[in-house]
């Protein structure tokens, strides 16, 4: 028994930690090869596997299918064919990194624009009030699924499921399945392809929806690493019970999330409009799981909290190099799907491979 | 003259459904000492400290700060009150940086336009204040205040919660199972750190299942039974035996230690 | 007091009887069904929208079923046993997959219902008890003569861009296709095939969907093969509203000639612009409508639908629409196509 005043005494059992081990972990030093060094280095930086991946695979398909391939022409037409998959797959990483996933952004994206495009071209609206109300509904559908996922409590594949039909039912009923034509949306609405324009530089041509897809992906960036609200979506997918703990209103963040996710699919409608020409209900059937594909090859991990929202830009660049180079090379349309799929389960092995790191 | 209790509550009632956690449940803290609760499981230990840190509201009974009644509608109310919790989860985010997770939902602004209109985050300020606190409560072995919180160790990662805790606590500071998943050495550091932070004025209040180390930091012991506070020992009055046995009804405590 | 039960009884019971035995006069009324592929392709809206048409002049009761999407086959599947359990007197289909379909609608036929396939035929065509459709061939040799009699001696130099539907190469793109390259003067290799053929006037085959978006991307990767694409075959008109917009974006919209099949309002507008320059156009209306007519009579009478004189099916009728007619190939202008058109 020792009195009040007293320093802190140590139980009898611990006397013996003055001669312990005060080393908090040793380790045999083994010689690093190269393998090792290039696992620690990507562990450090994951956002460098989907680079390296695009550099070689320029690189690849510039020996293989030659200068058709590697053109600044060529290299800039692949940025326009990306750029609608890549804005919705900004959208996309958002939700993933939350921990969920978002079915719906594709057919968001396409109500969106048949309102725009209706809005516009039939009623006759001013074009930026019809591009003001489409990225409304954008910004409400998320915040529906927002809503779903919170309030609800719903798990957001079966919400976004559910949202996907609805959107694609509400999309062919405005609709009608009738496409806007190009011609008719010069003579109303001409704002409407705004975003098909394109400048040139050297041989390239970039259009102004390849422009937009970095932009948003440059203001996403900021948003995501610089402000506080981009720590809390990343903690709010890394543990959300933690998250919620530590302060955070982690349902009122993910409606953000979601409401924002939908906002960037209703600014990917009016670019969709430029891409393609007309207001099309029937296109872009596959958006969403493209835009899925995109994110995951881009290195951010499904389970929510981790990677950059860089790597998703990469990973649809990506995706547009394949496609382009094994064209260009005579290789069949079904080959190409299949080495998207292969790709994408590779780029996952590899997100398991540089997350253990020895030493 | 007494000194007056930093935190009380009287009488506090909650019940879920047809179970009774808490049956007029009082408490008291004082100001700079560490007052360990222990209890058996089912005791209710755990629902007191959720109803004064905000986590639950009790059906009935007052809780006062500072002597002011206060009614806690969320943990975040408790924490605004300067009441911190470091939870036996530690609230940490793992893939977020020490830093980040020292400033989580508190984060800091650049100052002026960057900070009102671009939201940027002051980080170089926030890893300053963060290695900076860490230093002083001799966290030192923590190299690199960037890295992931889920790289550091158990005894580690309890230290960085415990730092939270003491940076923003303004008036008391909550620990649940501090030293449960720990080892001997780990928890050496944490006791350590527990007396650093009383050191500085703090008061704490301490649950644990550990009775060699509540018997060492503890100044007093509040014993939970049944729904209620069954006594306050000193722990250089009473032996280990003796608090396990009264937690767990084998004898009563005697009559100068009992409370109401 | 029981002889009024008694009385109230028999008159409620001959009342009941009475009524028993009128129902079935209005259970003769005949019930059809339409399966569509999917809601969204105007096609089979307008389809659905003839077939409304003509039932409702005929009093004929239909009930519609769609796929969700191109190739959802199970859906029209349980559509078929639907159709077979409410008793309906005849089916029209556009199947989504022609071979896997045929059980279903054996089944129906073995239940007496008259099947007759819309636009579509099944694999093999007598799966069906009839077969009413776009002669598809047809629709592509039309646009290919065309093609080839425009570029005149310059056809031995063309440079063909074939922008088809999908990589399963299902029947009316297959027809199409080879029906243009026939069209045009090229030897088909397996004219159940595409892509087979090795005549070096052709830059290469993708794929569009059928839509917009496809054809955008489909043009722009073909160009990229070879920019001096002058010839453009497409599926159908929105795949060839897309196919002009990359052509603009290169810079090559002068002076390539770009055809389609379809005949949709939309895509006649577009010929009488300039954009798409000849465009075979059908007639799903006509289809749909003839179809309900075709299942009155059989349930009337029993008499089954003939397929046209030397053919397996029933010709629906194409017709070449455009404002720069070639000799030899019989055409319409936009005008008229603008007058008969759909959608």
């Amino acid at each position: 028994m020792s009195d009040a005043g007293a320093a802190p005494h140590k139980q009898d059992f611990e006397e013996v930690l003055d001669r312990s081990d005060k080393s908090v972990a040793a380790f045999e030093g083994h010689e690093k090869n190269l393998m090792d060094r290039l696992q620690h280095f990507l562990h450090g930086n994951p956002t460098m596997v989907p680079v390296i991946v695009l550099a070689i695979s320029i690189i690849a398909f510039g020996f293989i299918a030659g200068d058709r391939f590697f053109s600044a022409f060529n290299l800039s037409l692949i940025m326009q064919q990306v750029s609608i998959i890549g804005i919705l797959a900004a959208a996309q990483s958002l939700v993933i990194l939350t921990a969920g996933i978002d079915l719906s952004v594709g057919a968001n994206m396409v109500l969106a624009s048949v309102i725009m495009g209706n809005l516009g071209v039939q009623l006759g609206l001013p074009a930026p009030v019809a591009i003001g109300i489409g990225f409304i509904c954008g910004a409400l559908a998320g915040a529906l699924n927002g809503f779903l996922v919170t309030k609800v409590r719903l798990p957001p594949f079966i919400v976004t499921l559910g949202t996907w039909n609805i959107f694609f039912a509400l999309n062919l009923w405005l609709s009608g399945a009738q496409s806007i034509r190009s011609q008719d949306i010069d003579a109303q609405a001409p704002l409407l392809k705004f975003f098909g324009e394109s400048i040139n530089i050297g041989g390239a041509q970039f259009t102004f929806g390849s422009m937009l897809m970095v932009l948003i992906f440059a203001v996403l960036w900021y948003v995501l690493n610089r402000t506080a609200w981009g720590r809390h979506v990343y903690a709010v997918g890394d543990d959300k019970d933690a998250a919620e703990l530590a302060g955070i209103r982690t349902s009122r963040t993910l409606v953000q999330v979601y409401a924002l996710a939908g906002l960037v699919c209703g600014i990917a409608a009016w670019a969709a409009i430029g891409r393609v020409g007309s207001v099309s209900p029937q296109s872009f059937q596959e958006a969403n799981l493209q835009s899925i594909t995109a994110v995951v090859i881009g290195g951010i991990s499904l389970f929510g909290g981790r990677g950059s929202i860089i790597g998703p830009l990469v990973g649809a660049l990506i995706v547009g190099v394949f496609n382009s180079g094994l064209r260009l090379a005579g290789v069949d349309v079904l080959w190409q799907v299949f080495a998207i799929g292969w790709l994408t389960i590779i780029a996952v092995a590899m997100d398991q491979w540089i997350r253990k790191v020895s030493a | 003259m007494t000194v007056q209790p930093i935190l009380t509550a009287r009488g506090l009632v909650k019940r879920y459904g047809r179970v009774v956690a808490l049956n007029h449940a009082d408490f008291d803290l004082y100001p700079g000492e560490v007052l360990a609760v222990i209890g058996d499981n089912g005791a209710g230990k755990t629902t007191l400290i959720k109803a004064i840190s905000g986590a639950i509201r009790p059906d009935e009974g007052e809780i006062r700060l500072d002597g002011q009644k206060v009614d806690f509608r969320s943990p975040l109310e408790a924490r605004d009150a300067g009441i911190e919790t470091v939870h036996q989860t530690l609230a940490l985010s793992p893939a977020l940086s020490i830093a980040d997770n020292m400033f989580l939902g508190r984060e800091l602004r650049k100052p002026g336009f960057r900070g009102r209109w671009l939201r940027a985050l002051d980080r170089d300020k926030m890893e300053e204040v963060a290695r900076q606190k860490l230093n002083e409560l001799g966290l030192l072995t923590i190299q690199n205040i960037r890295q992931a919180v889920e790289t550091l160790s158990g005894g580690q990662r309890q230290g960085v919660a415990v730092v939270r805790a003491a940076t923003f606590g303004s008036k008391v500071i909550i620990m649940d199972e501090p030293t449960a998943a720990l080892g001997v050495k780990e928890s050496r550091k944490v006791l350590d750190l527990i007396q650093d932070v009383k050191s500085r004025g703090l008061p704490i209040v301490l649950i644990s299942h550990n009775m060699p180390h509540v018997f060492e930091v503890a100044d007093r012991i509040h014993v939970h039974r049944l729904g209620r506070r069954l006594c306050v020992i000193d722990p250089k009055k009473h032996t280990m035996s003796d608090a396990v046995a009264y937690m767990t009804g084998a004898m009563e405590p005697p009559v100068e230690a009992a409370v109401a | 007091m029981k002889k009024t039960v008694l009385k109230a009884g028999a008159l409620a019971f001959a009342g009941a009887t009475m009524l028993a035995l009128s129902a079935p006069a209005s259970a003769q009324e005949v019930s059809a069904c339409l399966i569509t592929k999917t809601d969204i392709n105007p096609f089979f809206v307008k389809m659905k929208e003839g077939a409304s048409a003509k039932a409702e002049e005929l009093g004929v009761d239909l009930s519609t079923y769609a796929g969700k999407i191109d190739g959802d086959h199970e859906t029209q599947v349980q559509a078929i046993e639907s159709c077979i359990a409410s008793g309906a007197k005849g089916i029209l289909l556009t199947a989504s997959d022609t071979k896997a379909i045929v059980p279903a609608v054996k089944k129906a036929r073995d239940a007496g219902i008259l099947v007759i396939a819309l636009d579509t035929p099944l694999e093999p065509i007598d799966s069906a008890d009839a077969t009413f459709a776009t002669d598809n061939f047809k629709a592509g040799e039309l646009i290919g003569q065309w093609a080839a009699k425009t570029l005149g001696d310059e056809a031995a130099n063309a440079k063909i861009a074939l922008l088809d539907l999908a990589p399963s190469q299902p029947s009316v793109d297959v027809l199409r296709n080879q029906g243009f390259l026939q069209g045009f003067g090229i030897e088909l290799k397996d004219e159940k095939m595409i892509g087979d053929e090795d005549d070096p006037r052709i830059v290469g085959n993708d794929v569009t969907s059928g839509n917009e978006e496809g054809g955008r991307k489909a043009m722009e990767n073909l160009l990229q093969k070879d920019p001096d694409i002058n010839v453009v075959y497409t599926i159908n008109e929105p795949a060839a509203a897309g196919a002009y917009e990359a052509l603009k974006s290169f810079g090559k919209e002068e002076g390539v000639l770009l055809v389609s099949v379809d005949g949709g309002c939309p895509g006649v507008q577009n010929v009488k612009e300039g954009i798409i320059g000849a465009t075979s156009q059908q007639y799903p209306l006509l289809m749909a409508s003839m179809g309900i007519e075709a299942i009155k009579k059989y349930a009337d009478s029993g008499e089954l639908p003939e397929p046209s004189p030397g053919l397996d099916f029933f010709n629906t009728g194409v017709t070449l629409v455009t404002d720069q007619p070639v000799e030899g190939v019989e055409s319409i202008d936009s005008e008229e196509g603008l007058e008969r058109c759909w959608g």
